[in-house]
Formats: structure tokens, C-alpha cells, sequence
């Protein structure tokens, strides 16, 4: 790595943690319990959301351990479904949708805008609880057995059988569905209503447009999906519903309300993402994001178009030519705000001063892999291909270059960027910067293979597959080793950090937003008196003549 | 204190007893208009006519009694969006039941 | 959403000494993490409108769900439909709208600071309400006797011999259905049962408010300029009167004439 860096830390030696922060302000468990403070809810959140990053991740372990050899050896087939079923369901909703958002955007939203907190603090700790609620009786049904339908809960398979869990794991859903739809509608209010003065809608970081693009796609998608749950659970229990076809029900109508919500949740969980892009590349290349209006559109663009692509999922499903080619037709449409996006982030490094700390090192790893993921994702929106493709390895491959390329990669940067805002302790460099292209390695051995397996045409979701696919089964299994190395390491030395780290003082990046401008960790009500925007974001020269001022006056 | 809370009493337009009161018999009398087309053969109209009442009665209840009519633009576009994407549901599918089998239904 | 009154005063207590004299400043109803009580008026109202949109999407998933059925299923849903009593529904239609009406001066009271008519208005509102819940429940009553609840209680005999229930015969004189579509029936009223019982979850939802709102206007919490509460609360109580002013026609008055 270049020896190059922005990192400025104040004097060690004098340097110490503002005694009055977030964290140390009350202590004992029902302060946290009972704490109305984002930056602790954002706090809980982070454990949680890691713990269940882990148990998914480990059923993942378990799924590449059993592709390992083409038979079944080391689980039965019904376990092997089961399997994947929990680690999609697990890494949706309990990982991929509150990631970022829950965390990342529940500590910064309100200090990016100037308020004190989100505008329903009480909420706030309501939609954690409800999540946790959700999350136990996961696990609960994890223990029970598990489900077998796959994280659609494809019907009939979900409410025509009756020896799986699936009335527990519906409800979980459900609940996690409400607590992101009070997430969501948080944020919402928070941006309209919480601003500081000056702080106009164009003055917003991008990761407050992302995070608002998010926020609608959460309150006008997941209740869909909520009542279509309630819907299946009825129908599992009662015998009768609109779903199955052996009761007249119609399976496509299940499919259409999924999906309504489902593939906006796909970018759900993208769009905070490419806010924690926007927010590092600027920083560590010293530019102002290209095409700043540009950028801060298209994540509106991409929630308003998400909500008219779903049935691209049903291409194969029997749903009518005419829908199918207009539902492609408008697939199509998201990609260019999401190329924009890409196109803007390039421009932005372009002649840009880039230095290449842990950060921007995850981040470059999601522009490529994003890049990749949402390529193959134009081959899946034609229909013609998409006939070949769907329901392969190719699929699987795809949306984990989105999700795992895309959004791991980006929540990694954001944590790595504000861990030293969050906790007032640096990471240590060397040993990150390790842990980001051990993922890339990772990852790419992962997935890659499984896009050539796709086309070579090894269907998802069996635990058994011809021997010809075995060679690119073991690098893909070989690299979920690497990968696996590659999150751990995080979890092992940002611990350490949190007692050992380098005191990072308020703005080790030199960056502009208004959350590096208060001291790391933040006070409880985040800035000693209401800040007032008098810039445009990303102004770097603004950030140079304030810090010669302070040194002036200081002198 | 007392200030304060005063003006910010007399920003939010106060809708009078009188106008709530003509909303109250303008939603009972087109109830009643509703169960009395029900009971006339109109035949596909039947459905226009009930679903075009209810329309109006929830129109009134959300412009009035929910004091949109008096709201910020926000609160109006944000009922608008509630619309736009529940009819983007309601038709897109539509679209695919529709056209899964032109004319037969 | 919140209540109001409840700042937390270890918060106040330990707070740099500046914020404690603009804390002093408030009305005790503001929340300190709000600048004004407008922008707590505007965040808390803005943020019940988005919480009914999403409320929108919920129940608009279910009317998809009826649309597509009705269609698919149409003379099933037609003759479901016409077991339906018209009477009870118009009345119910009635009763929400009263209490909507009642809601409605209930916000103009706490407005114009009128502790009497509040707790008046509140009082009948949640009357009116549980009126509904009865009204709703001697429906369903009917419905277990005739055994038309699906997946619990269910015969299609009712549509495969229609004259069989004499009362309904004489009304509508509806012809026998096929056996495979007297089954489709128990969709109709699957749906039926799942639509107006979300409904009416909203309905005991809102009892349960209304039920702690008026112990707290009868102490006089929401007549002194703070009335936010009620008027959110009532955006709530509108918004499920709502979605009965679309139940009713869709459930019991569109099949009146369809064959």
C-alpha cells in the first residue's frame, strides 16, 4: 500500500477520551436497556446485527462444506435445505436490511443533519426491541427444526406442508418487518424535519439521500410483505387461502405480493451502501462526489423505479409475456441510475488526491464487485437469458456479488470509516488493510466460480450435483475459507482496538461532514450547541480555512 | 410559555364544529346513497357507482376531518405517494393477470 | 406516538450547564431533542402520515388479493357475498362514521382547550367503537352458526343448495353453484374474515389508546395547548374508518345484483 495517508491523530502522549461522551454518560444495563440516545441504539444494534452475521455466516460454512463433494455426505438432503433456507432468512432480514441503516445510519442520521436525535427517539428503541423479538424467535425456530422453503417462503411448499416451522418463522419476519418500517419512517421524519439551519436538502451528505431513498423503499414496501406473511400463516394454519392451488388459491399472487416487497429490499439493503461509498471516496480521494445532484437523484430514481420490476423474479413462473417484457423493459431502466452512480464515484477519483486506508480499500472492492453483481443482474433482467440462467448458480452468484461484494464490502468501509467517531479509538492499519483484501481474495474464489457453474448450468438449492461440477465447487469452498478469515479478523482487532486503538481525536480523515466536526465518541445530544450549515458538503477547502482559524486562534 | 403555545395553536388552521358537522351528514347521506344504488340493478355499474362513493366519503374524511385540506404540502404528497404506489401494485399486476389470457377475463 | 410529558429529567440534570436554561425555557411538553414545539408538532404529525402510508400498503395488499379472487372466482364471491347481512353493515358504516365525526370534535376540544368537551368526545368515540366491535362480533356469530367460517367451521351446502337457507333464497333467488366453485366460497369468506379481522384488530388497537387517552384528558394533559396526541391519534382513528368506508361496498354491496 502507498505509504501516503490523510490520517492526522493528535499528539499521543497528551491525548486522551473526552471524559463526558455517549458512552460514558449513565452507566449499567438499564441505561442502555432504556436509552433513548441513537448513537446507543446504533450501538446495540452493531451487536446484535453481528451476532446474527455469524450465525449465517456459519450455516454458510456448513452449506460450502457440503457442496464440497458432489454427494450428500455431510448432511441429508431436507437438512441441507433447511440450511439454506435459515441462511437466507438470517442474512436478509437479520444482517443485510438493518445493516447498514439500523447501525451506520442510526448513529450518523442525526449528526449528518445537525439535530440532537432522531425526531422519535422512543421509536427508535421500540423497532431494536422488535428486532430482538424477532431475532429470538428466529433462533427459537432454528432450534425447532428449522424451515425448508427458502427465505421466499415459496408457496405451496410453505403452507401446504406441516413439518416445518414455518408459523414462527413468518412471524419473526413479520415483526423484523416493523422494525425496519420504524427505522425507516424515523429517518424519514428526521430528514424533513430535524435539519439544522442552513442545512438545505443540496447540502445533505449523500448518505443521507441514500439512506431517505432507503427509508421510503422500507415504509411503502415491507408492509406488503408483512401482510402477505400474515396471509401464509393464516393460510398454513386454516387450510384455505388465496395462495395454494389445491384450495384455489393462486401461487403467482403470492409471488407478485413477495416480490412487491422483496426486490425493493434488494435495495433496501443497497442503497444505504452506496451512501458509505459516496461518504469514503470523497473523503479519501479530497474531492467533492462528481455530479453530486447526480448522485443524490438516482438513489430516489432507483427506490421509484425498484417498486415496478419485481415480477423479474417470475420470468420462468408462467406470468404473462406482455407483463414479462414490460416488467424487463423497466428492469433495464435501474441500471442506469445505478451506473451513474458508478460512473460518478470513477469521476470522483479521477485526478482525485486518493490515499488507500482501510476504507477506501473495501470501497474500491465494492465498486468492482458492485459493478460485476449488477451487470450479470442486466443478463438476468432479459428475458431470453434469464430463461438459462434463473434458479442456477448464476443467480446465486449474482445477488451475492450485490449483496456480499456489494453491501458486506460497503458496511465493512462504513465501520472501518466512523469507528473512530463511534469510539474515539483508531483501528490498527496494518492488520485491516490485511483483513480488506483477504476478503477481496475471498470473496472473488467464492463467487466467481459460481457464475461459470450458473452458465454450465448447476441449479441452486440442491445439496447434491453432477462430479463435473466438483472442481469449481472446491475453489468456491476453498475461497469461503478465505472469506471467512477475512470477517473475523475485524470482529478480533476492532475489539482489541476498543482498549488499544490510538486515540483519534475529532477528524482523523479531515473529513466534512458534520459529524466529524463535534468530538469522537459524541456527546449524548451530539453537539454542544446547534451546529448551522454554512457550506456546501464536501467543501475540503471550507475544512482547510476552518482549521487554519482554530489554529490562528489557538496560536 | 403560554405565548408559544398559543401561536403555535392559531399556525394550525382550526376546521369549525359547523364544517365538521356538514362532513358528518355529507358521509351518512352518501352512505345512504350507496345502500340505495345497491339496491337498484345497474348492472356493471353497480361496482363504479359503490366504488365512486366510497372514493368521495373517503375523500371527504381525509380532506376534513383528517385537516389535510388545511396541511402542508408534505402531509398532501405524502398521501398522494400512499396512492400512487398502492394503484402501481393494484394495476402492474393486474397487468400480468390481464394479459396472461387476453379477453377471457 | 410519544408522550410528551415524560422528559427525562436525569437527562435535564446532567447536561451542560447552557442547555439546562433553554430546557428551563420549554414548555414541559416539549421533548429536549426538539428545537420548538412547531417542529415536534410537524415531526410527530409527519411522521403518523408515513406510519399510515405504510398501513395503506398493508390492508392495499389485501384488497389486491380480493380483487384478483373476486375475478377469478366471480359467481363464488357473488353468492358468498349475498350471505352477507346488509343491515348489520350499514349500520356498522354508521356507528364508524359517528364515531369519526365524534373524533373529530374531540381534536377541535383539545384545540380550543375544552377539558369537558374532550373527555365528552373521547368517551363516545371509544362507546361508538366498542358499538362496532359488537356489532362485528354478532356478524361473525352468524356466520359460525351458518358455518361459514373457513378452515374452522365450513360447509358449501349453503351454494350448492341455495334454497336451503330460506331467508337469503327469497332475497336473491340465487342458483345453485357448481361443486368446484361452491368450494371457491370459503375464499370469499377466508378473505372476508381476514379483511374485516385486520380491520377490527385496528379497531381494538385504537380502543386500547382511546381507553388510556381519556384517563389522561380527564386529568387535563391534553387541553393545555399540547394537543398533538390527540390529533395524531385521530389521524389513526380516520385512517381505520377509512378502510371500512371500502369494506363495506367491496364486501357486501357490489354482488348485490351481479349473477
Amino acid at each position: 500500500m502507498s505509504a501516503a495517508t490523510i490520517v492526522t491523530l493528535p499528539d499521543q502522549s497528551t491525548a486522551r477520551i473526552p471524559r463526558m461522551n455517549f458512552l460514558t454518560k449513565e452507566n449499567g444495563l438499564l441505561s442502555w436497556l432504556l436509552t433513548g440516545d441513537h448513537k446507543r441504539i446504533a450501538t446495540l444494534y452493531l451487536i446484535s446485527i453481528t451476532f446474527f452475521f455469524f450465525i449465517g455466516g456459519s450455516l454458510a460454512a456448513l452449506i460450502r462444506m457440503e457442496l464440497l463433494t458432489p454427494q450428500t455426505d455431510l448432511m441429508a438432503a431436507d437438512t441441507y435445505n433447511k440450511v439454506f433456507s435459515m441462511h437466507g432468512l438470517i442474512m436478509v432480514f437479520f444482517f443485510l436490511v438493518p445493516s447498514v441503516p439500523a447501525t451506520l445510519g442510526n448513529f450518523l442520521m442525526p449528526m449528518m443533519v445537525g439535530a440532537k436525535d432522531l425526531a422519535l427517539p422512543k421509536i427508535n428503541l421500540l423497532s431494536w426491541y422488535l428486532y430482538i423479538i424477532a431475532g429470538g424467535l428466529m433462533i427459537y425456530t432454528m432450534a425447532a427444526g428449522g424451515v425448508d422453503t427458502g427465505w421466499t417462503f415459496t408457496t405451496p411448499l410453505s403452507t401446504h406442508y406441516l413439518n416445518t416451522n414455518v408459523v414462527p418463522a413468518v412471524l419473526a419476519v413479520f415483526i423484523a418487518g416493523f422494525s425496519s418500517i420504524f427505522t425507516g419512517l424515523n429517518f424519514i421524519v428526521t430528514i424533513h424535519k430535524m435539519r439544522c439551519p442552513g442545512m438545505t436538502w443540496f447540502r445533505l451528505p449523500l448518505f443521507v439521500w441514500s439512506n431517505y431513498a432507503a427509508s421510503i423503499l422500507m415504509v411503502l414496501g415491507t408492509p406488503v410483505l408483512a401482510i402477505t406473511l400474515v396471509l401464509v400463516a393464516l393460510e398454513h394454519l386454516a387450510h384455505i387461502g388465496v395462495f395454494d392451488p389445491t384450495y384455489g388459491g393462486d401461487p403467482l399472487l403470492f409471488q407478485h405480493l413477495f416480490w412487491f416487497y422483496s426486490h425493493p429490499a434488494v435495495y433496501i439493503m443497497i442503497l444505504p451502501g452506496f451512501g458509505v461509498i459516496s461518504e469514503v471516496v470523497s473523503t479519501f480521494s479530497r474531492k467533492r462526489v462528481f455530479g453530486y445532484t447526480a448522485v443524490a437523484f438516482s438513489s430516489v430514481a432507483i427506490a421509484v423505479f425498484g417498486f415496478f420490476v419485481w415480477a423479474h423474479h417470475m420470468f420462468i413462473m408462467g406470468i404473462s409475456n406482455y407483463a414479462a417484457l414490460v416488467f424487463s423493459l423497466l428492469t433495464m431502466l435501474v441500471a442506469v441510475p445505478s451506473a451513474i452512480k458508478i460512473f460518478n464515484w470513477a469521476f470522483t477519483l479521477y485526478k482525485g488526491s486518493i490515499t488507500f486506508e482501510t476504507p477506501m480499500l473495501y470501497s474500491i472492492g465494492f465498486m468492482g464487485l458492485f459493478t460485476i453483481g449488477g451487470m450479470t443482474g442486466v443478463f438476468l433482467g432479459s428475458t431470453g437469458t434469464d430463461i438459462h440462467l434463473t434458479e442456477t448458480y448464476f443467480v446465486v452468484a449474482h445477488f451475492h456479488f450485490v449483496m456480499v461484494g456489494g453491501m458486506l464490502m460497503a458496511f465493512l468501509s462504513g465501520i472501518h470509516f466512523w469507528w473512530p467517531k463511534w469510539t474515539g479509538r483508531m483501528y490498527p492499519e496494518k492488520i485491516s488493510q490485511f483483513a480488506a483484501v483477504t476478503t477481496y481474495i475471498g470473496f472473488n474464489l467464492t463467487f466467481f466460480p459460481q457464475f461459470i457453474l450458473g452458465m454450465l448450468g448447476m441449479p441452486r438449492r440442491y445439496a447434491a450435483y453432477p462430479p463435473e461440477f466438483q472442481v469449481l465447487n472446491v475453489f468456491s469452498t476453498a475461497g469461503a475459507t478465505v472469506l471467512g478469515v477475512g470477517y473475523l479478523l475485524p470482529v478480533l482487532y476492532l475489539t482489541w482496538s476498543l482498549k488499544y486503538g490510538a486515540i483519534a481525536g475529532n477528524n482523523p480523515w479531515q473529513a466534512t461532514g458534520l459529524e466529524w466536526q463535534t468530538q469522537s465518541p459524541p456527546l449524548t445530544e451530539n453537539f454542544p450547541e446547534t451546529p448551522i450549515m454554512d457550506h456546501e458538503a464536501y467543501d475540503y477547502e471550507w475544512l482547510e480555512r476552518q482549521q487554519a482559524r482554530e489554529v490562528a486562534s489557538v496560536g | 410559555m403560554t405565548t408559544e403555545a398559543e401561536a403555535h395553536a392559531t399556525e394550525h388552521h382550526i376546521v369549525s364544529p359547523k364544517l365538521y358537522l356538514g362532513i358528518f351528514a355529507a358521509l351518512l347521506v352518501l352512505t345512504a346513497t350507496t345502500v340505495a344504488a345497491s339496491y337498484v340493478d345497474l348492472y356493471v355499474f353497480n361496482v363504479v357507482v359503490a366504488l365512486a362513493i366510497a372514493v368521495l366519503k373517503a375523500s371527504l374524511v381525509v380532506l376534513f376531518f383528517m385537516h389535510v385540506k388545511y396541511s402542508p404540502k408534505l402531509t398532501k404528497l405524502t398521501v398522494i405517494s400512499g396512492l400512487f404506489i398502492f394503484l402501481g401494485l393494484l394495476s402492474m399486476t393486474l397487468a400480468d393477470y390481464m394479459s396472461r389470457a387476453w379477453g377471457r377475463w | 406516538m410519544s408522550d410528551s410529558t415524560t422528559v427525562a429529567n436525569g437527562e435535564m440534570a446532567d447536561a451542560p450547564d447552557a442547555r439546562v436554561e433553554t430546557h428551563a425555557a420549554h414548555p414541559p411538553y416539549q421533548r429536549h431533542h426538539f428545537e420548538s414545539v412547531a417542529q415536534q408538532f410537524d415531526a410527530t404529525n409527519f411522521a403518523m402520515w408515513l406510519f399510515l402510508l405504510t398501513e395503506i400498503m398493508f390492508f392495499g395488499g389485501l384488497f389486491t388479493a380480493y380483487l384478483i379472487m373476486r375475478n377469478w372466482y366471480y359467481p363464488a364471491f357473488v353468492e358468498g357475498s349475498h350471505h352477507l347481512s346488509i343491515f348489520w353493515g350499514t349500520s356498522n358504516t354508521a356507528v364508524l362514521i359517528t364515531s369519526s365525526f365524534t373524533m373529530a370534535m374531540g381534536v377541535w376540544c383539545a384545540q380550543m382547550r375544552r377539558k369537558g368537551g374532550l373527555v365528552l368526545c373521547l368517551s363516545l368515540t371509544l362507546f361508538l367503537g366498542f358499538v362496532f366491535l359488537c356489532i362485528k362480533g354478532i356478524e361473525w356469530h352468524g356466520e359460525w352458526v351458518d358455518q361459514h367460517v373457513p378452515g374452522l367451521r365450513f360447509t358449501d351446502v349453503d351454494f350448492l343448495h341455495p334454497s336451503m337457507d330460506a331467508e337469503v333464497y327469497k332475497e336473491y333467488q340465487d342458483a345453485p353453484l357448481a361443486p368446484g366453485m361452491a368450494q371457491k366460497t370459503e375464499q370469499y369468506f377466508f378473505l372476508y374474515f381476514a379483511m374485516t379481522g385486520m380491520h377490527a384488530l385496528h379497531m381494538v388497537v385504537g380502543i386500547s389508546i382511546l381507553i388510556f387517552m381519556l384517563f389522561r384528558a380527564i386529568q387535563g394533559a391534553y387541553t393545555e395547548g399540547h394537543f398533538t396526541y390527540v390529533e395524531n391519534f385521530g389521524l389513526y382513528w380516520h385512517f381505520v374508518d377509512i378502510i371500512w368506508i371500502f369494506l363495506f361496498p367491496l364486501l357486501y354491496l357490489v354482488s348485490r345484483h351481479a349473477k
